[in-house]
């Protein structure tokens, strides 16, 4: 298999040394199917065992390896050396605080993604328990794209509107939320409306499409916060003209 | 030090531990729930399941018909009290996911879908297109939130057992972030802290199954059981090992050699089955360890397709349609399309077998107790016997559910019928030896070893002789050779001295503990003289009921190759007999 | 005991010259100028209406006639059809989708059915003008 010489130029921050991040450069002789991770594997194993970084399992699902690779927030296990020129450079996720090296702090979104209440809240019975809720498969069409989302946090790091407000509750958690919201099985959508209309909420986002055009799994969160305006605009005047609200 | 109190401490956030969590803060809300992980839950690798959970559901199938794929597909290894409660418990526990917010694939009812999978006479396996266990982690982890009794340590990274008269008493774990040291104590511990493919050169599994939770137990004294069975996936992307799910086999793909004939109705899995018209339980859909198997001799004979990543054979899904593999194969389709360069719509995508899961584990029964009090392990970790010397595909991501539940409960009765630690200063001196010796291993310097080296070296040998086919000269080189490593990885120097988010230590205990992993694997490989299952010797051909239908234990023996015992198998109803994947043919 | 993450630092003012895609967006947010400006020009011509006097109308009228301003209002019109409508109308699909049974339907529909109530929207104020 040929190999291709690559510089990678990775962003370096040890907290007990660093007064501030810097780069190192690495040249990594890598094959021509690997992906960022692989290159990245190899300076740990066979150049420097002190980077740190986060990952586990190299097929885009688990969510770990989101970074900055030549200034897009892209997950390293699906960006691959073919698609990128000689010198690339790795830098942790945008609009995180940096805890060392590529890894950074996540509490906040964690704490965003625990807040929009994201499992199914029944006001009624839900059937016996051997018995499932029937959903047709339009019913599911309608969320379950917005289900593949691997909390990468790619779409944190596109988003600028986080970048200048870290109070604003942010793409994945947003979108999960409409997930909830669309699924027919739940019923908790007026509890979390409090949450999604607040000005911390959807209507924080100015429609930059960043976290869509981004996003690893094709959520599409950008698209999902908008119907959620929609949805908060209508609940809005069917409340004014005294009609009926959504019953969930 | 900081020391934690709880009442139930479950190490490992994946399925299972999170299973457990959920049914602790259900049923005794009351009670603390220590949930330690050494990755944020949704990066555990039960994100990695693509094919989906095994339950029955159908009206023309059967509890029994399950109970019997399961354990002649486990070569009737398989405890059978542990396979009937869980093939009982199987539907309710998948029921109740979708009551949780699981978004299964559904049939044109509204109803939950079924597929077929291998091993199995009926369609009976769950699935969420081809990530179903990703939805099954994602729901437990977002259901998981609302219980405030569970409290998460994320990223804290479980480094030893404490016990005391033989009784567990919690762990000790380092918090990644900042590298301090936490005194967890609990009356319960439960192990759910997944397998341990990362000891072979070539695996499906991520990067975090070292075996942690295995060498925690074994390191204290706990036996690990029926080791010697490892599982290979046949259809392993090349190069990488990313796993191609069973269910591009389910839904119809084949297998061909490089002739194009499907090589398959050689091995005893025979008559060919017309394409597209797969037959439950022959050909393709015949169980994992014959098909890798299968692969092995292919290779010898000289059949297989050479491609730049080694020797592969072909699966063909053309047949199926673009349609259909995009609907209900969508993710395996674009790992074949960014990983091989190959369109599986347009073009056969090689394959090859690919180390997939620990059958073996910390050695636990029915309610995943294990023989030290107040210990209960869960979910791969574990070996609770469901799955014999060889798993049916789809049975697993049901068994975190099903035992993740059991031991839950077993283990908060426990808990609340414990009275605390007598000595909680034997405990924290305890605790402290452990954080002593990882403060010994960073202040080791001038190293002459390198963790990848030695990591290297323990899964090639492994490979070479603790792989699909084993014989005497193969496992007894490779005992020798684990046993040189564990003495070599003393001189290994941790580079990093630093605190924070130290990986290289990290690193260079993952390897302490796949090492220790990996010795068990070969030793317990060398003891079973007959082939069962997963486990085939060229020198001992034949299943042996007589001496060997029984269980391995591994127990730890300091300075010295681990000692290998013996435990019967629970037999209730079915006496070993013939696996017959013939499709009914015979 | 060493925790100390490191927060970089976003510029307030200039942080959307980091790459193209904010470019493009602070571009669509221009237009907001464009809107400050009509609405001050609709004022001031309800102004000029409200001075009950047809020959400080008939001057707004022709002042708007000049070249300079015709080429303003033809600029205004580009910009907003490239900045805001033709993205606008793309995105619709994604906003408001419309499901039927098991599918979406597809975008193109919904961006037609915007550009149809856009051109009838149009032809309406054209028939006020009198133009039509």
């Amino acid at each position: 298999m040929n190999i291709r010489q690559i510089e990678l130029e990775v962003m370096r921050y040890d907290p007990e040394k660093d007064e501030a991040p810097w780069f190192q450069q690495y040249s990594v002789p890598c094959q021509e199917d690997w992906a960022i991770l692989d290159a990245l594997n190899y300076v740990k194993d066979e150049l420097d065992t002190t980077l740190a970084y986060r990952w586990s399992c190299h097929m885009m699902v688990c969510g770990s390896c989101g970074m900055m690779i030549n200034g897009e927030p892209s997950l390293t296990c699906k960006t691959f050396v073919r698609d990128l020129p000689d010198k690339v450079r790795v830098e942790p996720l945008e609009n995180f605080p940096i805890e060392r090296d590529l890894v950074v702090v996540l509490d906040d979104v964690m704490q965003k993604l625990h807040q929009v209440q994201p499992y199914i809240v029944r006001k009624d019975a839900p059937p016996q328990e051997d018995k499932e809720f029937t959903q047709s498969r339009g019913a599911l069409m309608k969320f379950k794209q917005l289900t593949m989302c691997i909390n990468c946090m790619c779409c944190y790091a596109a988003c600028p509107q986080y970048g200048l407000d870290k109070n604003f509750i942010g793409p994945a958690a947003l979108a999960l939320a409409h997930r909830y919201n669309l699924d027919s099985r739940d019923q908790g959508k007026s509890d979390r409306l409090d949450i999604l209309a607040d000005h911390d909420g959807v209507w924080e986002c100015s429609f930059v499409g960043a976290c869509s055009e981004v996003c690893p799994k094709h959520v599409d969160p950008a698209a999902a916060i908008q119907q959620m305006k929609i949805d908060g605009a209508m609940e809005f005047w069917k409340q004014k003209l005294g009609m009926p609200g959504d019953k969930s | 030090m900081e020391h934690i109190k709880a009442d139930v401490v479950i190490v490992g956030a994946g399925g299972a531990g999170l299973r457990a969590a959920i049914a602790i803060a259900e049923t005794h809300p009351e009670l603390e729930v220590a949930l330690i992980s050494k990755v944020y839950p949704m990066r555990s690798h039960t994100c990695a399941a693509e094919g989906g959970a095994a339950g029955v559901k159908r009206a023309d199938d059967s509890l029994e018909m399950h109970f019997n794929d399961t354990v002649s597909g486990g070569d009737w290894l398989c405890d059978q009290d542990v396979v009937e409660y869980f093939v009982e418990q199987a539907p309710r526990e998948l029921v109740q996911l979708e009551h949780w917010g699981c978004p299964w694939s559904r049939d044109d009812d509204g109803s939950v879908a079924v597929r077929p999978f291998g091993g199995m006479k009926k369609e009976r396996t769950w699935y969420a297109a081809d990530k179903s266990g990703f939805h099954i982690l994602h729901t437990l982890f977002q259901t998981s939130l609302q219980f405030p009794s569970i409290k998460r340590y994320d990223e804290f990274f479980a480094l030893d057992l404490l016990h005391e008269d033989g009784r567990a008493r919690g762990v000790v774990a380092l918090e990644m972030r900042s590298g301090r040291f936490f005194h967890f104590s609990a009356n319960s511990v439960i192990m759910a802290t997944g397998g341990a493919g990362k000891i072979f050169p070539f695996t499906t599994n991520g990067a975090i199954k070292t075996g942690d939770g295995m060498a925690m137990a074994y390191r204290a004294g706990v036996p690990l059981k029926d080791m010697e069975f490892v599982q290979y996936h046949p259809t392993g992307l090349p190069g990488t090992g990313i796993l191609l799910t069973e269910g591009c086999r389910g839904e119809g793909g084949v297998l061909v050699n490089k002739d194009g004939y499907r090589y398959l109705q050689d091995y005893d899995m025979g008559p060919e089955t017309p394409l597209g018209a797969p037959v439950f339980k022959s050909m393709e859909l015949g169980p994992r360890d014959r098909l890798s198997q299968a692969f092995w001799h292919e290779q010898k004979k000289g059949n297989t397709v050479e491609t730049a990543w080694g020797d592969c054979v072909l699966m063909d899904m053309r047949h199926l349609g673009e349609q259909k593999i995009l609907e209900r194969l969508p993710l395996v389709h674009e790992l074949a399309l960014s990983y091989v360069g190959v369109d599986m719509v347009k073009d056969p995508v090689p394959v090859r077998p690919v180390v997939h899961y620990m059958m073996g584990g910390i050695a636990s029964n029915i309610d995943g107790g294990t023989p030290m009090p107040g210990l209960y392990a869960i979910g791969e970790t574990a070996c609770g016997s469901l799955n014999g010397a060889n798993r049916l595909g789809s049975n697993s991501l049901t068994e975190l559910l099903v035992f993740g539940k059991r031991a839950a409960a077993a283990a908060a009765v426990f808990a609340v019928q414990q009275d605390g630690p007598d000595n909680d200063s034997a405990m924290t001196l305890q605790a402290e030896a452990v954080v002593a010796r990882i403060r010994g291993l960073l202040q080791q310097n001038e190293g002459v070893e390198s963790i990848a080296g030695i990591r290297r070296e323990m899964a090639s040998s492994l490979e070479a002789g603790a792989g699909i086919y084993r014989d005497e000269e193969g496992t007894e080189a490779t005992c020798k050779k684990l046993a040189e490593l564990q003495q070599r990885s003393s001189g290994i120097e941790v580079n990093d001295k630093s605190n924070v988010f130290n990986t290289d230590l990290q690193g260079l205990l993952e390897l302490q503990n796949m090492l220790d992993v990996a010795e068990c694997v070969a030793e317990a490989s060398n003891a079973r003289k007959e082939s069962r299952g997963a486990h085939q010797r060229m020198d001992y051909t034949e299943r042996d009921d007589e001496t060997y239908l029984k269980h391995s234990l591994a127990y730890r023996q300091v300075g010295d190759r681990p000692r290998i015992d013996w435990l019967d198998v629970t037999i209730t109803r079915s006496q070993p007999g013939v696996r017959d994947y013939s499709g009914d043919k015979k | 005991m060493s925790r100390r993450p490191y927060i970089r630092p976003m510029s307030q003012t200039t942080w959307y010259m980091r790459n193209g895609r904010y470019k493009v967006y602070m571009l669509r947010e221009m237009t907001s100028f464009l809107v400050g400006f009509y609405t001050f020009l609709t004022i001031y011509a309800l102004a000029t209406l409200a001075s009950n006097s047809p020959q400080v109308w008939n001057s707004f009228l022709s002042s708007q006639q000049s070249t300079g301003m015709i080429a303003l209002h033809g600029f205004a019109l580009l910009y907003f059809l490239f900045y805001q409508t033709f993205p606008w109308f793309k995105l619709a699909p994604k906003a408001m989708p419309v499901q039927v049974g098991e599918k979406t339907l597809p975008g193109i529909y919904i961006v037609i059915g915007h550009y149809i109530v856009w051109a009838v929207l149009s032809a309406f104020i054209f028939w006020l003008a009198g133009v039509i």
